[in-house]
């Protein structure tokens, strides 16, 4: 059923000042509003399952206003003439962000008509056994155990699951018992190069005194797949303080007396729950309103988030240092073993094989660590209507860790910040199966491979988009292990993620693009020039005979960068911002025209922006946003009323 | 004088230098009367290590029984180190440093020396004179003409011997507008907007003091501006309670019944002290090695230099703003007119001006707007932030609009020109260089001291063709249209190119950019021409 309520304005919250009047729709899927007496159909969507919050603010005489906030960070605020349709947009919009069950997920209605075969081939796309045996397995030292069939020893571990060699069913079974839901040590990654390994598990339910003889056999089954070390480390990432608290609980940390040969480890990485509140805080920050560069430093510094991201990445580096210098294996493991764990296992893969800067080593990367180890992406992703103490931006953090790594090493990776970007969006919107439910038994009970279609085809299928220009399968920065830097001055707020529809602070002309645009154009050229060859080949060939040159054929279209500003369904106005800090004060003639001298900066693809695919498509109104700089005026002696000087108040009220 | 008096000892062997992105390495150490040359006897390199004396900010010495270390802070804000086999000779090379890098007659600087093959004292100093710029903006011939009132440096010692005035205005009433403006830098051309036909002019500010003094001519010469009927502003890069204080000391501003049409608005820059200060603390935080994300993000945002640099974009973007959307003409200026006008009117034109945005452009913006204008770099620049020496007249004003002008290029990488090495090498050069530019304080102290005979010129140098084409925007696609800079926090970046240029994050930046150009240069534009050559 749809609902529509006419006459309803979207404030520009960016500025708070301009505002587009227009009809909202409610769908099944979206919230669509359509701009009224534009010229160009604009239109902004939003998928339901983005909504993060709505809020219904105090009415005021030109309406009620309800605030929308995105889990892609776009806020969007409508004004609602009546009073009533508020109330109901509110309470329908809540009913729809917050589906109670699975099935409801746009990811079973999106495409649901396409054939059900090549639906299902594209999840081959991404396989885990091939992952497996590009790092080498299984081999004379790790075996594939079936252990785990049918979901039998841990329900929110994976079915196939790699164990070293001398790891007897026993032994299995009896480490499992002795960790939290059944999460045994297993393997993460395999180094070829000196068989070192990072395995990862659960904390062990030691308590103050508890022992278990299977479970240190099986570290020690681990130590001895290292031909080449006698111990290993064992990392816990959480903080001391924590761990500690969890042995009261009957869990805990490894002690190392009963162990031998392993080395113990805290790095000291907060709970889901300091990581949802700082994310909070940095947020706010994010979205205040012309603030002082003072107010914006001290509010970034006291969220933590950038500390807690050097931390994510600090652990990565110690478990990389390990593997690829000492040669030194590593068990990694937090509580449950799927969030700090999941992170920190990942981080430590990307700086340590270069498979995992590619593109599709991405993809396999997070479908190993993330998805196929159960990582709670509905309960932390906020899918159905759960509990909030379960949100946390998790998987958000490890993406940031490899933008704040493809920033130190702009040439190490094949993808580029859309593509982070575009799976960040994805893992919340709900369009694509890939991380619904919260482990793979859910979702092999879900039938989502049947039913839904798989991101990772998508994007595959687009890659072009996503290729970073300055990417060289041959540079120096892309070959073996990365060496970053974690100097805090390494860590940067990431403007393009967390200001995304905030168009106005990002970079008005983008070297990548442009780079992109390079790499296209240069394709055709070598295209043309071989086409052109061809044809000098045929003139020579046919000498005397006149040929006409068609000259049209080789007409070259003008770059893509290289549009004339005219062309506004691409175009993005560059307009001063608010320079005069008091929302402008000039009385501008220029004002309500449209800016003439936008500059053209390129846009996300247009195969994002068609309503096609709408939840990527941004603010229609994109092409006047920056007007507002100058388009409300405030009264013009507010200058002035400070000023020592008495009688140009007298001027200026004039 | 002779340099040999600060020498004690010219020459130390084994002695061991440790610098970023090297192995420490054993060589002969040398003193000379403006270099220390470190060669490394038998080494791989055939280059020896050259290092200005005039790079050297503070000199940091640890002697010991045997032997002894020198640390050399440096203007460039690279750090390096010296194990010096002997106390005595230890001793001896750090007194020899510290006279020979505080050395402050100008006609002994390195400049007066250095002869580089490829450049000729017969040469032209300089890009252009004002004439020369005069004469190549045909379109203000009717309503400006050059003024030559200042040809013997009388009426402002600070000024060009030329300068830009409105046509209607006599050298006379120019005379009597200076006696009423301070260090007689009265209002004078910076840019002439061609679509709006509106100007930004810059000045110093009037000396109405206390008693709200007046000046006919100072008025007339404003009026002439904007011809009576328009209106125009006065950006004064103080606040309002400072332009007030300023009048106790004889300084002032124009009040609105003296000026009609003209409205004034108050931007605070900060200079002098203040800025030097937010220099030192920046670099102070940048070399912190504490590995703590929290008193690195409190450190930066205590050193406010970004808060500088926000401040000193949003003016600009306000007299850009004021030129280009409103159609006003804007005349800037804080209290000597020598710092911050400057800096506010050179950042407007490069983000109205596209020609100002070429390399040559650019360069000529700075000579104009900075060289000729008479910024006093060698009061600026004489100690950078390492320096323990008590400050007085130090103000990295030049290293701020370096870093705007960074802040412009990142937000519009395809828009400028030239790149990135381009602001490093002068925001290096403008504390210790091989070339006279950035010597003294004014146009006639660069007379006076035969600067303009006697040294050679950084700009010419850099636009020799293999200097141009490293300091080259690979990227460049010139847009006529106006760069109106972001001035929200999250806009503005820590230039590490700068700030954290001695570290390994710069390094693999500065790899990327080489990718950048290679993948333009090399694969592109050749292609391009061979389709070109191909085609017909």
């Amino acid at each position: 059923s749809e609902r529509k309520v006419e006459n309803v304005r979207l404030i520009d919250t960016v500025t708070s000042r301009r505002a587009s009047v227009g009809t909202l729709y409610l769908t099944a899927t979206h919230t669509i509003f359509v701009e009224n007496e534009t010229e160009i159909l604009t239109e902004t969507w939003v998928l339901h399952s983005l909504v993060f919050s709505v809020e219904k603010q105090a009415s005021t005489t030109t309406g009620c206003p309800l605030l929308v906030r995105c889990k892609n960070f776009q806020v969007l605020q409508f004004v609602i003439p009546q009073e009533r349709d508020c109330h109901d947009v509110h309470v329908s919009l809540l009913h729809l962000s917050r589906p109670e069950h699975y099935e409801e997920l746009y990811c079973f209605s999106y495409n649901a008509n396409s054939d059900r075969e090549d639906r299902r081939k594209a999840w081959d796309f991404i396989n885990l056994k091939a992952e497996y045996s590009r790092m080498g397995l299984p081999n004379h030292l790790w075996k594939l155990t079936p252990a785990n069939h049918h979901y039998k020893v841990s329900d929110t571990y994976p079915a196939d699951l790699y164990v070293p060699k001398s790891a007897t069913p026993p032994v299995i079974m009896g480490s499992s018992k002795f960790r939290s839901r059944g999460r045994f040590p297993t393997l993460s990654y395999y180094y070829k190069e000196n068989h070192a390994a990072i395995c990862r598990s659960s904390q062990p339910l030691s308590g103050f005194s508890a022992r278990c003889l299977e479970d240190e056999q099986m570290l020690e089954a681990i130590v001895r797949s290292n031909p080449r070390s006698d111990f290993m480390y064992v990392v816990d990432t959480r903080p001391k303080l924590n761990a500690m608290a969890n042995r009261a609980a009957g869990k805990g940390y490894e002690n190392e007396d009963n162990y031998s040969n392993i080395k113990f480890h805290f790095v000291g990485i907060e709970n889901i729950h300091v990581m949802r509140n700082s994310l909070q805080k940095m947020l706010e920050v994010s979205e205040a309103h012309f603030p002082s560069m003072s107010y914006f430093l001290e509010g970034l510094e006291s969220s933590g988030w950038l500390k807690h991201i050097k931390a994510v990445v600090d652990a990565g580096v110690f478990i990389t240092k390990a593997i690829a210098e000492e040669g030194i294996s590593v068990l990694v493991h937090c509580s449950d073993g799927w969030d700090r764990t999941a992170q920190v296992c990942s981080v430590a893969s990307v700086l340590l094989d270069p498979y995992y800067r590619t593109l599709k080593g991405l993809m396999v990367l997070i479908e190993r660590d993330w998805v196929s180890f159960g990582h709670k992406f509905s309960h932390r992703n906020n899918h159905l209507n759960g509990d909030p103490k379960e949100v946390s931006p998790v998987i958000d953090q490890f993406l940031e860790c490899v933008w704040q790594l493809s920033e130190q090493f702009p040439c190490a990776f094949e993808y580029n910040e859309r593509f982070l970007i575009t799976i960040h969006h994805h893992v919340y919107s709900c369009q694509y199966g890939n991380f619904i439910g919260n482990n793979q038994k859910e979702r092999t009970e879900l039938g989502l491979q049947e039913k839904t279609h798989s991101l990772w085809t998508y994007l595959w299928k687009n890659r072009t988009d996503y290729i970073n220009p300055l990417y060289r399968p041959d540079h120096s920065q892309t070959q073996g292990v990365l060496r970053p830097l974690t100097a805090p001055y390494c860590f940067k707020f990431w403007g393009a993620l967390y200001n995304r529809f905030d168009r106005g602070i990002h970079p008005r002309q983008s070297v990548m693009e442009y780079l992109m645009a390079i790499r296209e154009e240069t394709q055709q050229l070598e295209e043309q020039l071989a086409s052109h060859e061809m044809k000098i080949l045929n003139v020579e060939k046919q000498q005397k005979k006149s040929v006409n040159l068609e000259t049209n054929m080789f007409d070259r279209s003008p770059a893509v960068w290289a549009s004339p500003p005219s062309n506004s369904s691409v175009g993005l106005a560059n307009t001063p911002g608010d320079y005069s800090g008091l929302g402008g004060f000039l009385k501008s003639p220029y004002q309500q025209k449209e800016p003439e001298n936008s500059l053209l900066i390129l846009p996300w693809p247009q195969e994002l922006r068609k309503p096609t695919d709408p939840d990527l498509s941004t603010n229609g109104d994109d092409q006047e946003s920056g007007i507002a700089g100058l388009s409300c005026l405030s009264p013009p002696n507010e200058e002035s009323a400070k000023d020592p000087d008495s009688d140009e108040t007298a001027y200026s009220a004039a | 004088m002779e340099f040999s008096e600060h020498i004690k000892t010219a020459n130390v062997e084994d002695v061991v230098l440790r610098r970023p992105f090297y192995q420490p390495t054993k060589g002969t150490l040398c003193v000379t009367g403006h270099h220390l040359i470190f060669s490394n006897r038998g080494g791989d390199s055939a280059r020896p290590f050259l290092l200005l004396l005039r790079n050297i900010d503070a000199i940091e010495k640890r002697p010991s029984v045997s032997s002894g270390t020198i640390t050399l802070k440096c203007k460039d804000l690279c750090v390096l180190q010296l194990d010096i086999p002997g106390m005595e000779e230890c001793l001896n090379i750090a007194s020899s440093i510290e006279s020979l890098s505080s050395l402050e007659t100008v006609s002994e600087m390195y400049p007066f020396f250095y002869r580089p093959p490829f450049l000729s004292l017969q040469d032209q100093w300089g890009l252009s004179s004002t004439e020369q710029h005069y004469a190549q903006m045909k379109e203000i011939h009717d309503g400006w003409r050059v003024s030559q009132v200042n040809r013997d440096y009388s009426v402002s010692p600070s000024y060009p011997p030329a300068v830009i005035v409105p046509h209607s205005i006599d050298d006379e009433t120019l005379v009597k507008a200076a006696r009423f403006r301070q260090g007689g830098r009265f209002p004078v051309l910076c840019y002439y907007h061609r679509e709006t036909g509106t100007v930004i002019m810059r000045s110093s500010q009037p000396l109405s003091g206390a008693n709200r003094k007046r000046c006919r001519e100072d008025e007339l010469l404003l009026q002439a501006v904007i011809d009576g009927s328009e209106l125009g502003y006065i950006i004064d890069t103080r606040s309002s309670q400072q332009a007030q204080q300023a009048r106790m000391t004889g300084g002032g501003f124009e009040s609105k019944s003296c000026y009609r049409g003209w409205k004034r608005l108050h931007r605070q820059l900060e200079k002098g002290k203040v800025l030097q200060e937010s220099l030192i603390k920046l670099v102070e935080a940048c070399g912190d090695q504490s590995h703590s994300v929290d008193r690195w993000l409190s450190k930066l945002e205590n050193s406010k230099w970004l808060s500088h640099v926000q401040t000193a974009l949003s003016t600009a973007g306000l007299v850009a703003e004021c030129v280009e959307r409103d159609g006003h003409s804007v005349l800037v200026h804080g209290s000597e007119g020598t710092d911050t006008s400057l800096l506010v009117s050179s950042l407007a034109q490069l983000i109205l001006d596209p020609d100002s945005r070429t390399l040559a452009g650019f360069l000529g913006l700075l000579e104009r707007e900075w060289v000729q204008a008479g910024h006093p770099f060698q009061q600026r620049c004489a100690h950078s932030a390492y320096s323990h020496v008590r400050l007085r007249h130090e103000a990295p004003v030049f290293v701020l609009l370096l870093d705007c002008v960074w802040q412009l290029a990142r937000q519009f990488p395809l828009a400028m020109g030239f790149s990135e090495p381009l602001l490093l090498r002068l925001a290096k050069e403008v504390y210790a260089s091989d070339y006279g530019t950035f010597l003294c304080n004014s146009d006639q102290e660069r007379c006076v001291t035969g600067v303009k005979e006697r040294t050679h010129c950084l700009f010419q140098s850099l636009l020799r063709a293999n200097e141009r084409q490293h300091y080259s925007n690979p990227l460049y696609e010139r847009t006529e249209l106006a760069i109106w800079p972001s001035i929200q926090p999250p806009s503005l970046q820590l230039w590490k190119g700068l700030f954290l240029q001695w570290t390994d994050d710069a390094l693999h930046l500065v790899e990327a950019q080489k990718v950048i150009q290679n993948l333009v240069s090399q694969c592109h534009r050749p292609l391009n021409e061979k389709v070109e050559n191909t085609d017909g």
